[in-house]
C-alpha cells in the first residue's frame, strides 16, 4: 500500500515546476493577462510532455494517468500559469478517447500542442436563460455562453441532452465574442452558433460525464496549487514584514490564521490525489469523488485567498504583488463546470440520496 | 498510488469479518468500564489479537508484530459494524504505551496485563488549576524523604479518579531546575492515605472528571517512570500520537452514514429530512470534509509504512481538524432534527442513533481537552510552518 506520489511523479512535478518558474513567472502572468499571448508557454509545455499527457502512444502521446494530469493541474495553479491545458490536453482527449470513435488525426494534433480545443459545456450543466443550444442533422444553433479556453482551433460543445459535438473554430456560422472575466489568467468567450457545422462525438452521456468528472478533478487540482501558493506567500510576508518592532508572523493572530489555512489545505493534498487516482482505478467511487473534491476545493480555496490577502495587509489589496491573480483564479474555479452547492447536489443524486 | 493492502490481508480482512459475525453479539453497548460484559469481551478481543495486539504476551498482550494494515482492517471491520473496540481509558490508550516504551521490566510486569484486562483503571493527573495550556509549570511537588515519594499539591480536570485504581501523575520535583526539567513521572495507587476526591459534574450532566488533592501522598521510591526530572519527555512520548487517535476519520465516516440513514427515515411535514436541500447541502459539505480527512488519514498511514514518504503536516493537524469537524457534524444533526434534536437522557423520542446532544458536548470537550484549538494552531504555526514564537514574558514576582 501506497499512498502519495511514485519517484517518476515527483520528477514529473520538478520539471513542470522549474519550467514554470522560469517560463510562466508573475511578471510573464502579468504580461498575458495584459493581453499577451499563451503560445510560448503552451509550446514549452509541449515540449515536456504536458499536451500528451493523457494521450494514448499510438496517437503521439505519452498515456499518462488522471493523477499525473492532476500534478501539472497542480502546478499550473500554483504559478496561475496561462495555457489550454484543462481543454486541449484534459478535456477534450478525455471525450475523444472515450468517444471510442475515430479521432486519431485531432489526438495526434493535440498530443503535439498544435491543435488548441476549447470547452462549452455550460448548458449542459445549468443552462442559463439566454443560452441553449439546437442541433439538427448535423447543423447547430443558439448560445453557448462562457466557453473556457477561449482561443482555439475547435470548441467541444454539449447541449442540455449531454451530448457532445466538435465545432470548427473556421466555421462562418461561428461568432466568437471574447467576455471579460475577473480571471486574466485564462479566456473566456461566448459562443453564437448560426447554422455551424456540428460533429457529433458522442450522444452516450457517460463520454460527457468522463470529460466533466476530470475536468471537475483538474479544477480542484488548480486550486489546490493555487491555494498553496497564497498560504506560502502568506507565511513568507509574515516573516518579513515588521510591526511594532517585530516580524507580524510572531503575532498569534496572524499565526493562527496562517495555522488555519495550513490545517484546511493539507487533507486537500490527499482529497486531490484520491479523486485522481479513483478517475482510472475506483469507477465506483470517481463520480461522486469528484464532486466533493471539486467543492471541497473551492471552499478552502475560497477561504485562503481571503485570509491570505489579509495577511499581507494594505498590499495585499493591491496590484502591485499581484497576489489578486491567484484570488481570481480560485474564484474561477470556483464558478466552472459547476459551483459548489451544485457539484454537491450531483454528489447526492449520485448517492441515491435524492431523485 | 497503490491502494490495495495485497491477498495475505484480504484473507486477514475475512477473518476479522467472521469473528464479528460469529461474536459481534456479545459485545457490551455501553462505556461501562467496570462490567463483567466489557471485561469479558475485552479478554476475548485480546485472545484474538483484535485489541493489545502488540502488546507482548508475557505482558498479556497478543504479542504480533505491529502492522499498521492488519491495525488498520481491524479498526476498519470494528467501526463498519458499529462494535465495541475493547475497554479504553487512559490507563489503556496512554500509559500502557509510556510504559512499553520507557517502563522498567518489573513495572511492565506488574501494570500492563491488569490495565489491559481492565483489572486495574487508572487516570491521569497532569493539569493542574494554574495549569492547563501551559502544562509545564505545574506546582504539585513530590519530595524525596527516605525510600519514598512524599507528594503534596492539587490536580484538576481528572478523569475517571472516582473509580481509578492508580494515577500516573506529573509532579515537580527538582524545583531549582528550568520548568520543563524539573518534573517526574509518578505512578501510585489512588487508595493511598492523603488523597481526597471531588467530582466535578461536567456539561453533559455526568461527573466523570475531578478535582484532586494530594497532601503528605507516600509512595515507595521507585514508581517512577524514566529519570527523575525527564517526566516531560516521558510524558511527551506518546502525547502526539494520542492526538492522532482523538477524532479518527472512519468513526467520523461511520457517523455520517449513521445521520443520512436518520435523515432518509425521519419526516417533518411529511417530507424526508433528506429531501430538505438546505439540510442535504450542509450534510454534503460535511460528508466531503470527512472524506478529506479519510485521505488524509490514509496518507498518514503511507507515510508510517514507506519510510522516506514525507506526510507533511498531515499528522499535525488531525486533532484540530478532526475534533472541529466531528463536533460541526453532531450540530448538523441536531439542526435537522429540529426540536426532536434537543432530546436528552432518558427522552422516548431520542433516536436509537444515541444522543446527538452527547456527542455534540462530548467533542466540544475534546477540542479543549488534549492540548485546545488554540495551541494546535500555534503547534501547526510554528513546528509546521517555522514561524517564530511570542516573546516571552517574564512574570514579575
Ligand atoms: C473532557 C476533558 C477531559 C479532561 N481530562 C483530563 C485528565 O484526565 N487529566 C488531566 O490532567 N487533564 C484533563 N483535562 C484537562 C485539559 O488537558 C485542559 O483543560 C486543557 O489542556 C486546557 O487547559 P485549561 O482548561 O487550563 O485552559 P486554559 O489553558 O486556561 O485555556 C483557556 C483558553 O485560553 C487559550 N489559551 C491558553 N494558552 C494559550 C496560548 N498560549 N495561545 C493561545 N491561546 C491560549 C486556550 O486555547 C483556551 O481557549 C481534560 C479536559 C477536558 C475538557
Amino acid at each position: 500500500m501506497q499512498f502519495g506520489l511514485s519517484e517518476e511523479q515527483i520528477l514529473l512535478q520538478d520539471n513542470v515546476k522549474r519550467f514554470l518558474n522560469d517560463n510562466a513567472s508573475l511578471d510573464q502572468v502579468r504580461k498575458y493577462a495584459e493581453g499577451g499571448s499563451d503560445a510560448d508557454v503552451w509550446a514549452g509545455l509541449a515540449e515536456l510532455g504536458v499536451a500528451a499527457i493523457l494521450i494514448p502512444e499510438e496517437h503521439g502521446g505519452i498515456g499518462m494517468t488522471p493523477l499525473d494530469a492532476a500534478i501539472v493541474a497542480e502546478c499550473l495553479g500554483n504559478n496561475v500559469a496561462p495555457g489550454p491545458f484543462l481543454g486541449s490536453a484534459v478535456m477534450a482527449p478525455t471525450a475523444l478517447i472515450a468517444s471510442g470513435g475515430d479521432h486519431g488525426e485531432m489526438l495526434a494534433q493535440l498530443a503535439a500542442g498544435t491543435h488548441r480545443v476549447g470547452i462549452a459545456f455550460g448548458e449542459a450543466i445549468k443552462r442559463r436563460n439566454n443560452a441553449g443550444i439546437q442541433v439538427s442533422n448535423g447543423i447547430m444553433n443558439g448560445t453557448s455562453l462562457f466557453a473556457f479556453d477561449a482561443i482555439a482551433d475547435s470548441y467541444l460543445v454539449a447541449d442540455q441532452n449531454k451530448h457532445l459535438y466538435m465545432v470548427s473554430a473556421d466555421d462562418t456560422g461561428l461568432t466568437r465574442t471574447l467576455l471579460t472575466t475577473v480571471d486574466k489568467t485564462r479566456q473566456t468567450v461566448e459562443l453564437n452558433y448560426k447554422d455551424v457545422t456540428a460533429t457529433c462525438i458522442s450522444t452516450n452521456v457517460s463520454v460527457f460525464e468522463a470529460a466533466l468528472d476530470i475536468g471537475r478533478v483538474m479544477l480542484a487540482a488548480d486550486t489546490l496549487g493555487a491555494s498553496q501558493d497564497m498560504l506560502d506567500q502568506a507565511v513568507d510576508y509574515a516573516k518579513q514584514r515588521e510591526q511594532f518592532n517585530r516580524p507580524i508572523a510572531s503575532f498569534q493572530a496572524v499565526k493562527h490564521m496562517c495555522a488555519e489555512m495550513a490545517a484546511s489545505l493539507e487533507p486537500c493534498r490527499s482529497m486531490v490525489w484520491f479523486a485522481a487516482h479513483a478517475l482510472a482505478d475506483l469507477p465506483d467511487e470517481a463520480r461522486a469523488t469528484a464532486c466533493h473534491t471539486k467543492a471541497h476545493l473551492s471552499e478552502v480555496g475560497k477561504a485562503i485567498a481571503k485570509t491570505s490577502t489579509e495577511v499581507h495587509g494594505g498590499m495585499g489589496f493591491t496590484d502591485l504583488v499581484g497576489l489578486h491573480y491567484w484570488f481570481k483564479r480560485i474564484g474561477a474555479n470556483r464558478q466552472w463546470l459547476g459551483a459548489p452547492e451544485h457539484v454537491r447536489h450531483e454528489a447526492a443524486i449520485l448517492q441515491g440520496l435524492v431523485a | 498510488m497503490d491502494l490495495s493492502f495485497g491477498s495475505e490481508y484480504d484473507e486477514f480482512r475475512v477473518e476479522v469479518q467472521s469473528f464479528l459475525a460469529n461474536n459481534a453479539h456479545k459485545a457490551p453497548k455501553g462505556n461501562d468500564l467496570r462490567g463483567q460484559t466489557a471485561k469479558d469481551w475485552q479478554k476475548l478481543l485480546i485472545e484474538n489479537g483484535y485489541t493489545a495486539r502488540t502488546i507482548p504476551k508475557e505482558f498479556g498482550g497478543f504479542g504480533a508484530e505491529p502492522d499498521i494494515l492488519k491495525s488498520r482492517i481491524i479498526a476498519e471491520e470494528f467501526s463498519n459494524l458499529r462494535v465495541n473496540t475493547g475497554l479504553g481509558g487512559q490507563g489503556i490508550s496512554m500509559l500502557v504505551p509510556t510504559l512499553l516504551e520507557m517502563g522498567t521490566q518489573e513495572q511492565k510486569e506488574q501494570f500492563i496485563r491488569p490495565t489491559i484486562h481492565g483489572e486495574m483503571i487508572w487516570c491521569q493527573g497532569y493539569s493542574e488549576p494554574g495549569a492547563g495550556s501551559d502544562l509545564a509549570s505545574l506546582t504539585t511537588s513530590a519530595v524525596l524523604d527516605g525510600d519514598e515519594w512524599v507528594v503534596n499539591g492539587q490536580k484538576i480536570w481528572t478523569s475517571t479518579a472516582h473509580i481509578a485504581d492508580w494515577i500516573f501523575c506529573l509532579v515537580r520535583t527538582e524545583p531549582d531546575a528550568p520548568k520543563h526539567k524539573g518534573i517526574s513521572f509518578l505512578l501510585f495507587d489512588m487508595k493511598t492515605p492523603g488523597i481526597e476526591i471531588r467530582p466535578l459534574v461536567d456539561m453533559t450532566g455526568a461527573a466523570n472528571f475531578n478535582e484532586t488533592f494530594y497532601t503528605d501522598v507516600r509512595l515507595p521510591k521507585h514508581q517512577i517512570v524514566g529519570e527523575r526530572g525527564q517526566g516531560w519527555q516521558v510524558a511527551n512520548a506518546i502525547l502526539g500520537h494520542e492526538r492522532e487517535t482523538l477524532a479518527p476519520a472512519n468513526t467520523a465516516q461511520t457517523r455520517i452514514n449513521t445521520l443520512i440513514e436518520l435523515m432518509k427515515a425521519d419526516t417533518a411535514d411529511g417530507e424526508r429530512l433528506i429531501d430538505n436541500p438546505v439540510y442535504r447541502d450542509r450534510l454534503m459539505k460535511i460528508q466531503g470534509h470527512v472524506m478529506a480527512m479519510r485521505f488524509n488519514e490514509l496518507r498518514v498511514l503511507s507515510a508510517r509504512l514507506n519510510p522516506g514518504q514525507d506526510a507533511g503536516l498531515s499528522r499535525m493537524i488531525t486533532k484540530l481538524e478532526g475534533t472541529e469537524l466531528r463536533h460541526e457534524l453532531e450540530g448538523l444533526a441536531i439542526d435537522v432534527m429540529g426540536e426532536i434534536g434537543l432530546a436528552y437522557e432518558d427522552n422516548p423520542h431520542l433516536r436509537n442513533t444515541g444522543s446527538w446532544q452527547r456527542e455534540y458536548m462530548y467533542y466540544l470537550g475534546l477540542i479543549i481537552g488534549g492540548g485546545t484549538s488554540q495551541i494546535q494552531k500555534n503547534i501547526i504555526s510554528e513546528r509546521g510552518l517555522d514561524m517564530p514564537r511570542e516573546p516571552k514574558i517574564e512574570k514579575s514576582r
